[in-house]
């Protein structure tokens, strides 16, 4: 008697319909997460345990240069390729939000390489970077435009545009079709008014779309950053981190330093060192880009 | 009980009762009539096994590989169960395995793989004493591997040969008969191809097997090392930079692009006719024998062997891909386990293995240098000297995790590309090498 009352009280009921849902995310996430953290703090390596060594880890990846080196090259990759992806996602999100013929086709098609599994798409850039067999370097050659094959991925600086570039080829369609969706949620009575207001164009799109579209787009280049971030297959497939280091991300060292070296909680430092630059990345779409004031027509303040 | 069991144990009836006494999960080491041990294990009753290996490179390895293992069954009843990775996978897996306390009976790794672990491994000295007295005795680099506090921590399995793969007909078209045995007519004739537009070409991205072989032993054949006999870090020697130096002229004679190899390239470049020399395991070879394209079958009859050059130290330095079997000591049936390694090293077992996988796998006993599969192609036969060549990677020192660190991490890979391509002078590599690498092994 007492125990149906009991279950019938709406704040145990909706503790247990949680519960499932709960124990998922602290087997799954959490304990990992603070598992990891955990291993940053031991000298852990694979097959031994490890004991506590409070920040040695850190002070160590901190006088590495290679580890420096994948800071550097994680945060220059990140930014780039998070830039050109939210221009060009924009740009292609206006456009398919124009009526075009086969419109539907035409979105489905930008999706592709959002689709394909990253490690198939990887290896199909590795072989359009390759040194012998670029097609890439062979069209340009026969056009006479070059004489010699690029060497895509064995220059420094070459080698990190090279993947970023692929990197963008990949997450553009996100970007673009998340933002179209955001799109066609803009009422088409703002643009009407806006019309009537003798607005042009571009004070359309600065002063109606762009408003409107900002909860979107912090949504967006947030998950956009968070993946760029933390990219891994992509390296590994094209460059295993090099030439001379100069494409190892946070992310790949990381690995190469916990599994195959065996270094389980360097590696953990490692990873658990991109965590501020992640919550940074969050706290930045969070405060910054949710400007509900601008958004309802008033200036920051 | 026991002597009906295996025929390929030659011992005497004394040693047999001797066993029989014993009980099942004894053994004994006697002499035989022919002056080598004997060695009897009796498998644990319904005792199973499973095993882990890296997955074959050629396709006849992996075949003849399951064939002894079915031949083993076949003598003594014990299952064997065999699962296959990548070779780069199996050490996160092993060293897992060691460290929970079960997996698989046995797992065939690589390199320093025991001596991350050597308190989990069972003691297989006897197995490799008799192995070693009835086959001409192990090559010092097993022992520098898995020799250690007076045992073996592990069985040598042999290594994965790395030689120079040529093109004969760009070789004579360079002006050379092959390829000379010295530093200053090797870089010569990488000079002479480069000339004839049918240049060189040697892995420097982080390519795990092919760069840190090539590299290792160049520096190694200068004198120089990462560390010395006690472990301490001196890579930044003159020898080094000697070694440096000549990395940043051989440089100049490869193909472009090689920065950016990883394993594959060397293979897909080669087969192409983009490079005329490289280093490689027999596998180029094999994959142009076995071709089905008529152009690439044609090759092989152009495709030469020859073992690195001696540099300076005036003996031979290469690194090739070692392998090891290693028990587990949580394995629940240790005896069947020992004969499982010892029956698939046995000469009627590891030679027609040898056979099948066309040379792939260089052994580990010195006996099985007369294998006709090492004579029956002339362009076999450099691989032959794989094991008789070769210094661990962890050379001088001894081999642990600082030695597997450095490895993983590339620094002599790393040092060798920064000098070669002249981002870094020989100087400033060596350096740098040395403050990597003193990370690694500080204690």
């Amino acid at each position: 008697m007492s125990l149906s009352r009991f279950f019938d009280n709406r704040n145990v009921l909706g503790l247990l319909f949680m519960l499932p849902a709960g124990a998922l995310l602290i087997v799954f996430l959490t304990y990992p997460l603070g598992l990891g953290t955990w291993l940053g703090f031991t000298d852990t390596k694979i097959g031994r345990d490890g004991v506590w060594v409070g920040l040695d880890n850190y002070e160590f990846l901190f006088g590495d240069s290679v580890a420096r080196l994948s800071l550097f090259n994680t945060l220059f990759y990140t930014v780039v390729a998070s830039v050109i992806k939210f221009v060009l996602g924009l740009w292609l999100a206006l456009l398919l939000n124009k009526n075009l013929p086969f419109k539907a086709f035409l979105r489905a098609i930008v999706l592709l390489p959002f689709i394909v599994p990253t490690a198939l798409s990887a290896i199909a850039f590795w072989w359009l970077y390759d040194a012998q067999f670029s097609v890439l370097s062979w069209a340009l050659v026969k056009m006479g435009l070059i004489t010699t094959y690029v060497d895509f991925l064995g220059e420094p600086w070459l080698a990190r545009l090279s993947t970023i570039a692929a990197n963008v080829w990949r997450g553009v369609p996100f970007v673009a079709i998340t933002l179209l969706a955001g799109l066609q949620t803009i009422p088409a009575s703002l643009y009407e008014a806006a019309s009537l207001d003798g607005a042009t164009e571009w004070q359309r799109f600065w002063h109606v779309t762009l408003p409107m579209l900002t909860p979107i787009i912090a949504v967006v280049m947030t998950f956009s950053v968070l993946f760029t971030f933390t990219d891994f297959q992509l390296i590994y497939v094209l460059t295993r981190g090099g030439p001379l280091n100069a494409t190892h991300l946070m992310a790949t060292l990381s690995f190469q330093r916990a599994i195959p070296g065996g270094a389980l909680g360097e590696g953990a430092a490692l990873a658990t060192a991109m965590v501020p630059f992640l919550l940074a990345a969050i706290l930045f779409s969070y405060f910054g880009l949710q400007r509900r004031a601008w958004q309802q027509g008033a200036s920051d303040k | 009980m026991s002597t009906n069991r295996r025929d390929f144990l030659k011992i005497s009836a004394g040693v047999a009762a001797g066993t029989a006494a014993a009980g099942v999960g004894g053994e004994a080491v006697a002499q035989a009539k022919g002056g080598a041990p004997a060695l009897k294990l009796n498998p644990e009753k319904g005792a199973k096994l499973r095993v882990l290996r890296w997955k074959r490179f050629v396709q006849g390895d992996e075949d003849q590989y399951m064939k002894n293992v079915a031949a083993f069954t076949k003598a003594t009843g014990v299952e064997v169960r065999v699962d296959n990775e990548s070779w780069e996978d199996v050490r996160p897996k092993a060293a897992v395995a060691a460290n929970v306390g079960s997996g698989p009976d046995i797992i065939l790794g690589t390199f320093d793989d025991p001596n991350l672990y050597p308190d989990k491994l069972l003691d297989v000295t006897d197995v490799a004493n008799y192995l070693g007295a009835k086959y001409g005795g192990w090559y010092d680099v097993c022992k520098q591997y898995l020799f250690q506090k007076n045992r073996w921590i592990a069985l040598p399995l042999g290594c994965a040969g790395n030689c120079l793969v040529y093109r004969e007909s760009h070789v004579k078209a360079a002006g050379f008969s092959g390829v000379p045995k010295d530093m200053d007519g090797f870089l010569a004739l990488c000079k002479a191809l480069k000339a004839k537009g049918t240049p060189p070409g040697f892995a420097l991205g982080n390519a795990t097997g092919d760069g840190n072989s090539w590299t290792h032993w160049l520096v190694w054949s200068f004198g120089g090392k990462m560390v010395d006999a006690k472990n301490n870090v001196v890579i930044n020697s003159p020898e080094t930079i000697k070694a440096l130096e000549y990395a940043a002229e051989l440089y100049k004679t490869f193909a472009p692009g090689t920065l950016s190899w990883l394993d594959p390239n060397n293979n897909k470049a080669f087969l192409d006719g983009q490079i005329s020399l490289t280093a490689n395991g027999i596998s180029v070879y094999y994959a142009a024998k076995t071709s089905s394209d008529p152009k690439i079958k044609a090759l092989a009859d152009d495709i030469q062997h020859a073992n690195m050059p001696i540099g300076p130290v005036g003996r031979a330095t290469e690194l090739n891909l070692f392998f090891n079997q290693m028990i587990f000591k949580y394995t629940k049936y240790p005896q069947a386990a020992k004969a499982f390694l010892q029956f698939m090293m046995e000469k009627e077992q590891y030679e027609v293995w040898q056979q099948q996988a066309i040379g792939y796998v260089t052994q580990p006993l010195k006996a099985y240098e007369s294998n006709p599969i090492w004579t029956v192609d002339p362009k076999h036969t450099p691989y032959r000297d794989a094991m008789k060549v070769m210094q661990a990677h962890g050379y001088a020192g001894t081999m642990g995790y600082s030695s597997a660190q450095t490895m993983a991490d590339f620094v002599m890979v790393n040092m060798v590309a920064e000098a070669a391509s002249g981002s870094k002078s020989p100087k400033e590599a060596a350096e740098r090498a040395e403050k990597r690498a003193q990370r690694y092994y500080k204690v």
